[in-house]
């Protein structure tokens, strides 16, 4: 944290919203309440709709149903021009006839800013994101990562009240795509700015969201901080999509499961008592002395840690979770036990 | 040798046959030029060669004689000038209208753009001429509103020649990015479309600019005068002048051209 914010950004509430596109439903109607200077993380599959949303909070896309409210006004019939938001784009979306500096006072400069005050706003904000030595540079005389600071400087520079941000991070290579999380999370908490994040990537979401809404089929299927969501998914499609699960067969017993042997809390949708499948993490599975036996098949070395692929007598494959001090020989035969208090179940 | 050939097939030619055929085609189209060249600088039947022909464009008297060919290369080019208009003011802001907004009617549009290339020019003036007879009433008979009849024509050139541009840059992106940063439609077409249009605008006006200067056909059968058909009526007096004006237009139309190619260079540089 750099202190108290400088900016608030407004409240944000999609009510119910629908969109279809022919046959095909985008949004089966989504509920989101965003409080000022929250950063939301939109989190699905591709094709589950959270594009969608974003466009259809910005307004470039028009909806057929539900309500959405910026500041406490339905901006339905508002145009996107007047919404006071900002935006980056997946594409690189500088304009190639501008310079780095025209193209950050773009927006000023469609407000009628005075000339004199949005060059020292534009040079401030790319001060911020670090470029103000390329303000004379054009777009393709930048690196991929250098044109999305300068897309995020550009939509910052009006000091919009909401912000969205278009999976701006997935045509990077993966180190500039941490550092440049990184900066406008730290940027986005200095301007208290309202924040709508959409990715595909769950690491992304978890890493700088305060709180993540996971995505499919049109609907949100969870809304809940990072730790929320990966310890506690509330269904099957949470567990699997967010963080790795191990698919075991298990039996449910008055809400509680029991898998590999050891008794759980059960997680996610009501089901009747009998025999379940049990979403468990890597990290929740221990070799133990005394568990289920397992054939070890494979191990990959991860830096920090190591995974472990076993198969179980069923033919079940696990994947465990474990220190890099604990080699285990590939046909060796160990024993395995889940550690978790809580295990998300579904239907077998 | 089978390895050697299955090499070959889709390769571009190599320096030998590329050489060749510039060489073939530069002389078929060199041959009759010079030849047209060489016929103005001469002195008639009685042989040798002077410079009066072209001298005489200057003279008094022959700019009295060739008034008539010199207003109808005022009417082509005041022609050109509301054709590019017409382009420009119409046809353009369809284009993005429909790239931008409805990009469902895209097939449609190309489709209505390139039947005028389809239709020989003859057939076309057999369908405008009841046309005209109204636009005579309402806009007189004024050589200029032949260009509405060539706005038609230059349809297919500037339609691909802008299509190739929209298609190359990402309008859309560009579009949006423009509505979040509170540019409405209009200021977003002037400040952020036409600017990363100009190449392919401009390269439509030139293109629509030489086929407006060649076109006979239909300025002659419906009675009006242009360059062309003022060539054809010197021809028949004054062969050397005749000859003169149309390699004028040709060396104009190469300007132009090549003037498009290379806009095409600066874009393939700057991308």
């Amino acid at each position: 944290m750099t202190g108290a914010p400088v900016h608030h950004g407004a409240p944000v509430h999609l009510s119910g919203v629908t969109k279809t596109y022919g046959s095909h439903q985008a949004l089966a109607g989504i509920d989101l309440e965003m409080a000022p200077g929250e950063f939301i993380a939109l989190l699905g599959p591709s094709g589950c709709g959270k594009t969608t949303a974003l466009r259809a909070l910005s307004g470039l896309e028009a909806i057929d149903g539900g309500r959405i409210l910026i500041d406490g006004k339905d901006v339905a019939d508002v145009p996107t021009n007047r919404r006071d938001i900002g935006m980056v784009f997946q594409s690189y979306s500088l304009f190639p006839h501008m310079t780095v500096l025209e193209n950050v006072e773009f927006g000023l400069r469609m407000r009628k800013v005075e000339k004199m005050e949005r060059r020292a706003r534009a040079t401030e904000t790319l001060e911020m994101v670090g470029l103000d030595h390329l303000a004379g540079r054009y777009a393709h005389q930048l690196s991929g990562g250098q044109q999305q600071r300068v897309a995020l400087a550009r939509a910052l520079v009006t000091r919009p009240r909401v912000l969205l941000l278009d999976e701006p991070l997935s045509a990077l290579d993966a180190k500039v795509r941490v550092s440049l999380r990184d900066q406008i999370r730290r940027i986005q908490t200095d301007l208290g700015i309202t924040t709508l994040f959409v990715t595909h990537d769950q690491e992304e979401a978890l890493a700088v969201a305060d709180r993540v809404a996971v995505m499919n089929a049109g609907r949100i299927e969870q809304i809940g901080s990072p730790e929320e969501l990966y310890t506690r998914p509330s269904s099957p499609f949470v567990a699997d999509f967010v963080g790795l699960s191990n698919k075991v067969s298990a039996e449910l017993l008055g809400g509680r499961v029991t898998v590999l042997g050891a008794t759980a809390e059960a997680l996610g949708e009501s089901l009747a008592d009998g025999p379940v499948t049990a979403l468990v993490r890597p990290e929740d599975i221990r070799i133990t002395a005394d568990g289920t036996p397992a054939t070890v098949v494979a191990s990959s070395f991860l830096g920090s840690l190591r995974r472990t692929q076993v198969r179980l007598e069923d033919g079940t494959v696990l994947a465990v979770q474990h220190g890099v001090g604990d080699q285990l020989e590939t046909g060796n035969t160990v024993h395995v036990s889940v550690t978790a208090a809580a295990v998300s179940v579904s239907a077998r | 040798m089978t390895t050697r050939s299955a090499v070959r097939i889709g390769a571009e030619p190599g320096r030998l046959p590329r050489t060749l055929i510039l060489v073939i085609v530069g002389l078929i189209m060199a041959v009759p030029i010079i030849g047209m060249i060489e016929f103005t600088f001469r002195a008639g039947l009685s042989g040798g060669y002077t410079l009066d022909h072209w001298t005489g464009l200057v003279d008094e008297d022959a700019a009295r004689t060739y008034r008539g060919l010199f207003q109808a290369i005022g009417n082509s080019l005041v022609l050109a000038v509301v054709t590019v208009a017409i382009v420009v003011v119409i046809l353009l802001p369809t284009m993005i209208l429909v790239h931008l907004r409805f990009p469902r009617l895209q097939r449609l549009l190309e489709f209505v753009c390139i039947i005028p290339i389809t239709v020989p020019a003859i057939v076309l003036v057999v369908g405008l001429a009841p046309v005209y007879s109204v636009v005579v009433k309402v806009f007189g008979s004024a050589p200029w509103t032949l260009a509405f009849a060539y706005g038609i024509t230059v349809l297919p050139y500037a339609y691909r020649a802008i299509q190739a541009n929209l298609e190359a840059v990402d309008m859309r992106t560009l579009f949006e990015a423009g509505r979040t940063l509170s540019a409405s439609w209009p200021r977003i077409l002037w400040h952020v479309l036409l600017p990363n249009l100009r190449r392919g605008v401009l390269a439509a006006s030139f293109i629509s600019v030489a086929v407006v200067l060649g076109e006979f056909t239909i300025a002659s059968f419906l009675n009006r005068s242009n360059l062309q058909t003022a060539l054809l009526q010197v021809s028949k007096s004054d062969p050397w002048v005749a000859t003169i004006f149309a390699l004028l237009a040709l060396l104009f139309a190469f300007i132009l051209l090549i003037s498009i190619g290379r806009l095409g260079r600066e874009r393939k540089s700057s991308s």
